[in-house]
């Protein structure tokens, strides 16, 4: 049963990324888009993203709760020492959602749209930032169990040029994912050259923060390298990706179909979090002097894992036709 | 204020704050689907807008509801990790089953927003159903995981160690039962008597009667209806409590002695150095009797319980005695309303009446926020009753004054939006729909 709970809290937090992400990413594609096509931007992103959202935010609270029911040492370690990070992600998360929804039901349209208008883009780069800060300041080895002054406790735990690398990348990813959602959802050919641009924009923000991640773990003393190249299924899933990468600036430039840009990059997204997190695995938390929590050796009891597994499976067995069926019918409808 | 403090106050904040937004998220959808399934039934097109007009005010009401609610859980660990390193695993179980019931009122309700006029009808209004069944069951789910911190179950306690966990056993705990059917009465009475008193409000101000009268109906309905089973519920958790947290129950009342026909105290103000209550209306017999239905059966006071392991008394007898006092005033009130619907139409058209509802208007929710109080600060000075203090479960980290400060300004700001927001809505319906009588048959 175990191996159950993990493949669902992989899979939450995967799709967390894929699905949050182009949520997320569709604010950071309006702070960079230019005065003139902000409306536009707006309404198409609106449109694609409205029905949806409450649902992509929910993969969210359920890696949470597999977190704090599973494996509740990793769950406190995080939130102890991560508290800042995590409080400062838990504001953008309220500040985004309320802000989105607000611009959108508010029964009358005036000066307060451009209050919600700053608040939805700036949480929305600031939140996914922090995702990826606290991502990576887990797996950093930076976390200290034993420090008892303020700084290294709770500030140097998270705040190094590791932890602030990921961060960008993790923005740069969500815009791509939420550009390439997007181009499906135009309706116009202008636009869909627009979002095209953007997403080569967006994928290649993202290979130069990958760049600067590797520098800055090296000057860390991070082996990401040794990580990701260390072993058969990293080398192999970085070069999918390299690959998925290649063919999809092909189709970008040829037209390619939609669905397949769409697979190509969820895939990419898919590989590179499994080349990061299959080398540690089962360690999740890597502490400070090569301590770690693992999946294995820290999970709870034997009867929590069963009835949180059945939990899962038995969840799923309501939730995945509803969902696909809300994302089916909704992505029917605009594209007629 | 020390950082323990800040803690419990963050977190009685944060709640506070998201029990508001639950409720509404919990029993809203029900009006809609009434006055959506009149829509369907009659075609008489005010239906449709109201249900429109609501829908509209819950998208904003489930928006910050689904943050708040994102927020809690993560400061389930940020607060109290010591807590949740041991507590998780035992009374994890609704909340894993509770993530399934939030998703499928997630799913739910991108069907019923954004549905309108692309599915078949009957289809978009089951949507909205299941949009408030779920909604109640992830309710009473996380309602049970309160309830068992109040009567631990589904482990044994052996020198510190919690051992042969039992996740079902521990949501079935003692009090699930009666603690879930009492706040799903409550969110109720709460929701319906808000909304009712809103609508009464644009009655009386004469601003489009008839879509506000056929609103309220709806609405007063629910909350009547409501208000007269709360106290019934009432009396089985004060039972229930009575029997498994006797010093909760002494808080409650201010019961400081052990007696023999145990008055009932009414109001007064409890005095916990000279352990008095003092200006209180005391029926002789009465505690007595509520709890055990006999005049003379002793009723345990706080002298009983160790000095350390009593809560704090003022405030949970203050508390409850605004719960008991509100809820008393709502039945009154329900009482008028089903005379006044079965009995006496003509009440139903004089002012009187409406101001009655404009005045309750706040009433279920300041009940609902009292009678949190009296659930959590009767329980200290336990996090888990018996088992582990709150003060061995709070954060090692210093500096929690500040996050409760900024976490203050960010509640109070968005209840001003929220309000704001509502405000205007309300304002907005003889704008937006067609909602004059004599529209009443030109639909479709
Ligand atoms: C509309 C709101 C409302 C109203 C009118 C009442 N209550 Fe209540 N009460 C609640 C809303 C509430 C609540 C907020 O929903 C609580 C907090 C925890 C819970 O389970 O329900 C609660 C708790 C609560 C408890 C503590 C339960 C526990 O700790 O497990 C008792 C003993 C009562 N109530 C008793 C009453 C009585 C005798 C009432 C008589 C009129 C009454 N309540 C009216
Ligand atoms: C939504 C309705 C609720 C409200 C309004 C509420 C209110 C409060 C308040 C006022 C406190 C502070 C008590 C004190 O320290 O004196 C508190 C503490 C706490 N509550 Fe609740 N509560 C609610 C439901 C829940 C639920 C459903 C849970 C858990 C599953 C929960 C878990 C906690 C915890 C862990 C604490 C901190 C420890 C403690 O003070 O005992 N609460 N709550
Ligand atoms: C008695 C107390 C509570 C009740 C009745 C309640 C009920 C609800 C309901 C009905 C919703 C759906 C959203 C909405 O309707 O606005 C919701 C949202 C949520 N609640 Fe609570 N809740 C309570 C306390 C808690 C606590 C203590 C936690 C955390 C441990 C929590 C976590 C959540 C989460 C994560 C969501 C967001 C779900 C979404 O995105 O739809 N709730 N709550």
């Amino acid at each position: 049963m175990i191996y159950v709970v993990i493949v669902y809290l992989w899979a939450a937090i995967l799709l967390y990324i894929l699905m949050g992400g182009a949520d997320f990413g569709a604010g950071i594609i309006e702070l960079f888009t230019s005065k003139r096509n902000k409306q536009h931007t707006r309404n198409t992103m609106y449109r694609a993203i409205a029905p949806i959202w409450e649902a992509n935010h929910m993969w969210l609270i359920i890696a949470i709760v597999v977190l704090f029911v599973g494996f509740p040492d990793i769950y406190t370690t995080i939130s102890t020492h991560l508290h800042i990070p995590l409080v400062i992600m838990l504001f953008g998360i309220i500040a985004r959602g309320t802000a989105f929804t607000f611009r959108n039901y508010d029964a009358v349209v005036d000066n307060m749209q451009k209050v919600y208008n700053k608040i939805f883009v700036y949480s929305s780069f600031i939140t996914p930032f922090f995702l990826g800060v606290i991502a990576a300041s887990a797996v950093s080895g930076k976390i200290d169990p034993d420090a008892h002054d303020f700084l290294s406790a709770y500030i140097f735990s998270w705040l190094n040029w590791f932890s602030v690398a990921v961060g960008f990348f993790t923005v740069a990813i969500c815009g791509f994912l939420a550009a390439i959602f997007i181009i499906g959802e135009t309706d116009d050919e202008l636009n869909r050259k627009r979002f095209i641009r953007k997403a080569k924009q967006m994928n290649l923000a993202a290979v130069v923060f990958g760049a600067l991640v590797f520098i800055a773990a090296h000057s860390e003393g991070i082996p990401l390298d040794t990580w990701l190249f260390g072993n058969a299924v990293g080398i192999i899933a970085i070069t999918a990706a390299t690959l998925s990468l290649i063919l999809l600036w092909f189709l970008l430039l040829k037209k390619g179909k939609l669905i397949i840009i769409r697979v190509l990059a969820g895939f990419q997204v898919t590989m590179i979090l499994l080349a990061i997190t299959l080398r540690h695995y089962p360690n999740i938390v890597i502490m400070k002097g090569g301590r770690y929590l693992s999946l294995m050796e820290h999970a709870g009891q034997e009867r929590a894992i069963y009835s949180l597994g059945m939990a899962l499976l038995l969840g799923s067995i309501f939730i995945l036709p509803a969902l696909f069926y809300l994302l089916y019918s909704f992505n029917k409808n605009y594209n007629k | 204020m020390n950082d323990f403090i800040a803690a419990r106050s963050q977190m009685g904040l944060s709640l506070g704050f998201h029990i508001v937004f639950s409720c509404i998220g919990m029993v809203m959808p029900f009006f809609m689907a009434v006055a959506h399934f009149y829509w369907l039934r009659t075609n008489n097109i005010v239906y449709k807008n109201i249900t429109k007009a609501w829908s509209k005010g819950v998208a904003i009401f489930f928006a910050t509801g689904a943050v708040s609610g994102t927020v809690l859980s993560f400061e389930l660990g940020l607060l109290w990790p010591e807590f949740m390193k041991h507590a998780g695993p035992i009374f994890g179980m609704p909340f894993s089953l509770e993530g399934t019931a939030f998703f499928i009122e997630a799913i739910a309700l991108g069907f019923f927003l954004y549905g309108w006029d692309r599915f078949n009808k009957w289809f978009h209004w089951v949507t909205g159903v299941v949009v408030g069944v779920s909604g109640l069951i992830s309710g009473i789910l996380v309602v049970a995981a309160n309830a068992w911190m109040n009567s631990p179950a589904g482990f044994d306690f052996i020198d510190g160690q919690y051992l042969n966990i039992d996740p079902i056993k521990a949501m079935f705990n003692d009090a699930w039962f009666s603690q879930a059917l009492h706040m799903c009465i409550a969110a109720f009475s709460a929701t319906g008597f808000a909304v009712a008193g809103i609508h009464a409000l644009m009655i009386l101000k004469k601003k489009n009667v008839y879509f506000h009268m056929q609103s309220f109906r709806i609405a007063a309905v629910f909350a009547c209806v409501a208000a007269v089973l709360q106290p019934l519920s009432g009396d089985i958790s004060a039972k229930d409590v009575g029997k498994r947290q006797p010093a909760k129950l002494a808080a409650m009342e201010a019961h400081f002695h052990t007696e023999a026909a145990a008055p009932l105290i009414i109001g007064g103000i409890p005095d916990e150095k000279t352990r008095e209550v003092k200006y209180a209306l005391k029926i002789p017999g009465l505690l007595s009797f509520m709890l055990h239905e006999d005049f003379t059966t002793p009723v345990d006071g706080l002298d009983k319980i160790p000095l350390e392991n009593q809560p704090p008394v003022a405030i949970t007898h203050y508390a409850f005695q605004i719960m008991v006092g509100l809820g008393m005033i709502m039945l009154l009130i329900a009482v008028c309303y089903f005379i006044a619907i079965l009995k006496k139409k003509s009440w139903l058209r004089s002012q009187w009446l409406l101001r009655l509802f404009v005045i309750a208007t706040p009433m279920g929710f300041i009940a609902v926020e009292a009678g949190w109080t009296v659930t959590e600060v009767g329980r200290q000075p336990w996090i888990i009753n018996g088992i582990m203090r709150t003060a061995d479960a709070v954060t090692p980290m210093p500096g929690i004054v500040y996050s409760f400060y900024i976490f203050t300004a960010m509640y109070i700001s968005l209840s001003l939006i929220v309000t704001f927001l509502l405000y205007r809505q309300i304002k907005m319906v003889g704008n937006i729909y067609d909602v004059s009588p004599s529209s009443k048959n030109q639909a479709i």
